[in-house]
């Protein structure tokens, strides 16, 4: 059995958004894996990132469920009883869950703690490195300082917390290396810092699951190849599930435990990567064509020409 | 901790040893220099004056100096803590010569020289606070030389500032000084302290707010109202005005603060006009145009500032002047300006602060990491506000009357004006740019001597508006990112480095 299927942290159920017209996700159903990496596959306008900005809060669905059990095993039942009660959260014997389709995008990165990257980087250009990092610990700083009472005071519980948030900052520096470029402002970091700094980012706000839109976009192969191991990393070291889009190949195929593939805002394929990479209807998806017949008749064709 | 160092002598035993040598020293030089003098009498006899108390004052001075820059770290603190220890000593010796009461200027050197020392603690526990140390231990943490200069600029600025009424009085008598510090000090520092205020808001959180004078005002009218209705005194409604103009603040931000960019400055515009408005026609409440006349004025702690038995001057035993009510005025709004630069400055390295400018850079990503916007807008909104409606207070108590017509579009216009000219979230560029504005627009006034160039006819201060608009356009030509452009980061690990402007965002609503 697949973790996806045994012991999902987020269940996608039914999920459509609409602009106007435009139907951009159609009817999506998924389920992510606990301490899985996640790809989200498809060709450009498939509508990956409006998926994504469903999940973390930025859109709100026009139907569907989002189930996210951040600990625990959500058990069917509770997760039906919990809809119907319209709340967002529940604290059940089975863990917590939330309903993420009900949430404001900043309470989905608080508390349900789902934390994204962008496809265009969203950095704080203006602030250094390790500014970035530390405003991604706000919430627990806040908390710290007291509402800043206690931090205008700097009593001492709040300089131990600050110390300790700044060597967390310094930690995911290290790690990415960027530790000696600290004090540099984002904005002024060569493009795959940038891109591995704002992971950094999102990880310094201690999430459950982190969603990252195209990380490996413009990197060269050796910058993606350690963009790989640090999602390995991260997989492995932290309690973080992650799911990730990507058009990359040669990466999805490297480092995915599940492959989630969509086309025209509709799923077409669902599974391990070896399967996806053999089904027929990715196959007619990337090569632009209508149905699998004619994919294989067209892969048929491809292995003919290269042969002669 | 090995043994040796348990052994060794503590850095207060260092310090203390090292203040003893410097002080005998002293006290072995001053002895024949000051100890004593001789002097003629009234009858022309050669008498010997013995000035014991001097030698012991120069001896505590030198002792005290060196103990602190033995005892302190940082370079500022020491220089702030020694020129503080100094004034307060001096102010002591102005007190025990019994034969010239100076209690005026002993007060003034006593509270000076605390607020220095008041001011080099807080760069010492600054310095010691400074999170770096325990993380990057092996590298001594280093300014950069702008902001090294900026923060020198600063502090000399700040004793310009303390020390200019007193020169000003000692120079120029009551009578010429009064313009000097009324026009110019006082005037500036309230624009000083606004423009601080402002700068929470548009130039740390980057909302454009276009109707700060609102906050100005409900703060001027809080005190009117507060002490001629209930005859509340100064020190009761300050913060009363200061928690009402919040109050409003949060009001105007609950729904405003869903706009962004140029919808939010049009709100806030309005509201700022309906504020003046509202002041204008509900003449039940604010007597409309004609406005509220004989607010009570400022008194020294209780001593009002008359030529009464019980005045402030009679008090303290010196002459009557109307001066005194506006050095006491200069330091207040001085005292005011530096409470709102010191809370912001703090504010700025907690999580506030750093959300605050987060959110200027990039809203959406504040909010993909769980910061609530609409929170932290509002505190900045509810802070600005606060500092606005303090600053208010303030001017009905220095003006004694007040109407709507101070609180027009027009100062809302040159709050903004003073914090786009500085650049905007830098502090001391904002302080520059209130001198630059308010100071020169004042200087404009006393161009006279162009009448010998252009003839009788020509009234200077009629170009008075175009000449400085002129200064701005080439200012902003000049320096479009405002005077002080670098922002200085929060935090740092290694080293404290600028960042320049063009890569700081202006926030968009
Ligand atoms: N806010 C919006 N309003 C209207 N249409 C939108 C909006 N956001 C996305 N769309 C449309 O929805 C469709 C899916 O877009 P989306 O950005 O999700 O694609 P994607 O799979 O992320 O593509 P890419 O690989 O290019 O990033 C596109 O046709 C896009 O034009
Ligand atoms: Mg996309």
């Amino acid at each position: 059995m697949n973790r996806w299927m045994t012991d999902p942290i987020l269940r996608v159920e039914h999920l459509s958004m609409r602009f106007g017209g435009l139907i951009a996700v159609n009817d999506v159903s998924f389920s992510v894996g606990r301490g899985d990496i996640t790809a989200l596959i498809g060709p450009n306008g498939a509508g990956k990132t409006t998926l994504f900005n469903c999940i973390t809060g930025f859109y709100k669905p026009t139907q569907g469920r989002l189930a996210f059990a951040r600990e625990g095993r959500a058990d069917e039942r509770e997760v039906r009883a919990l809809t119907r009660t319209g709340k967002r959260h529940a604290r059940l014997a089975s863990g917590d869950i939330y309903m993420l389709e009900r949430m404001p995008d900043f309470e989905i990165a608080a508390k349900a703690r789902v934390a994204r990257t962008f496809q265009n980087i969203r950095l704080f250009a203006g602030m250094t490195a390790l500014e970035n990092l530390v405003v991604a610990q706000h919430n627990a700083l806040m908390h710290a300082s007291g509402w800043s009472i206690l931090g205008l005071l700097s009593v001492p519980s709040w300089r131990r917390a600050e110390t300790a948030a700044i060597e967390m900052a310094r930690a995911w520096l290290a790690r990415i290396g960027l530790e000696h470029r600290a004090d540099d402002p984002a904005g002024a970091l060569p493009y795959g810092d940038q891109r591995r700094l704002e992971i950094a980012r999102a990880m310094c706000t201690g999430p459950a699951l982190l969603c990252l839109d195209e990380p490996a976009a413009g990197l060269n192969p050796r910058e993606s190849g350690e963009l790989a191991s640090l999602l390995r990393l991260i997989r492995d070291e932290h309690v973080t599930s992650i799911l990730i889009i990507e058009h990359d190949m040669s990466v999805v195929m490297k480092i995915s435990d599940h492959v989630v593939v969509l086309d025209y805002g509709a799923l077409i394929s669902d599974g391990t990567p070896d399967y996806v990479r053999n089904d027929p209807n990715v196959i007619a998806a990337y090569l632009g064509v209508s149905d699998a017949a004619e994919a294989e008749q067209v892969v048929a064709e491809i292995a003919r020409e290269s042969h002669k | 901790m090995d043994v040796a160092a348990a052994k060794r002598p503590t850095r207060v035993q260092t310090a203390l040893r090292e203040a003893s040598f410097a002080g005998l020293i002293a006290a072995l030089l001053s002895f024949p220099i000051l100890a004593l003098r001789v002097e003629a009498d009234m009858n022309n006899r050669l008498v010997l004056e013995e000035r014991w108390p001097l030698v012991g004052v120069a001896t505590l001075s030198i002792f005290v100096a060196r103990f602190l820059s033995s005892i302190l770290d940082d370079w500022r603190a020491r220089a702030l803590a020694i020129a503080g220890a100094l004034s307060n000593l001096f102010a002591i010796g102005l007190m025990i010569f019994p034969d010239r009461p100076q209690i005026g200027l002993a007060l003034w050197f006593g509270a000076s020289g605390s607020t220095l020392m008041a001011a080099g603690l807080y760069f010492e526990r600054e310095g010691r606070a400074a999170p770096e140390r325990p993380i990057a231990a092996p590298q001594v943490a280093k300014t950069s030389r702008t902001s090294g200069l900026i923060n020198l600029v600063g502090i000399v600025a700040l004793g310009f500032v303390i020390a200019y009424p007193l020169v000003l009085l000692a120079w120029l008598g009551p009578q010429g000084s009064l313009k000097w510090i009324n026009n110019y000090g006082v005037q500036i520092l309230i624009y000083v302290m606004l423009g601080w205020g402002l700068n929470i808001v548009v130039g740390l959180a980057g909302l454009l707010d276009l109707g700060y004078v609102a906050f100005y005002a409900v703060g001027a009218y809080a005190y009117a109202l507060l002490a001629t209705t209930f005859g509340l005194s100064f020190w009761i409604c300050l913060p009363l005005a200061g928690i009402l103009a919040a109050f409003w603040g949060i009001l105007l931000g609950f729904p405003v603060l869903r706009l962004r960019g140029d919808y939010l400055a049009l709100v806030t515009l309005a509201f700022g006009e309906i504020v003046t408005i509202v002041l204008t026609n509900w003449v039940d409440l604010t007597n409309g145009e004609a406005g509220i006349s004989s607010i009570p004025r400022v008194s020294f702690f209780g001593l009002p500032f008359t030529a009464a038995d019980d005045g402030f001057a009679a008090t303290f035993g010196i002459a009557f002047s109307p001066i005194h009510r506006t050095i006491f005025l200069f330091y207040l709004i001085l005292v005011l300006a530096l409470i709102t630069n010191v809370v912001t400055i703090r504010l700025r390295r907690l999580p506030i602060g750093r959300a605050w400018e987060a959110l200027r850079e990039d809203e959406i990503a504040c909010r993909s990491l769980g910061v609530n916007t609409t929170n932290t807008k509002l505190t900045a909104f509810a802070l600005g506000a606060m500092f606005g409606g303090l600053a208010g207070a303030f001017f009905a108590v220095r003006q004694g009357f007040i109407n709507p017509n101070s609180f027009t579009f027009m100062e809302s216009a040159t709050i903004l004006a003073i914090v786009v000219l500085g650049g905007m979230g830098s502090q001391i560029g904002v302080a520059l740019a209130a001198v630059a504005m308010v100071g020169g627009t004042e200087i404009l006034r006393e161009l006279d001597f162009l009448k010998v160039l252009f003839g009788n006819d020509f009234d200077p201060n009629q170009y008075r508006m175009l000449i400085f608009g002129l200064a701005m356009v080439v200012m902003m030509v000049w320096k479009p990112r405002g005077l002080i452009s670098t922002r200085e980061p929060s935090i740092f690990l290694k080293e404290r480095r600028g960042v320049a402007g063009s890569l700081v965002k202006e926030g968009h609503g």
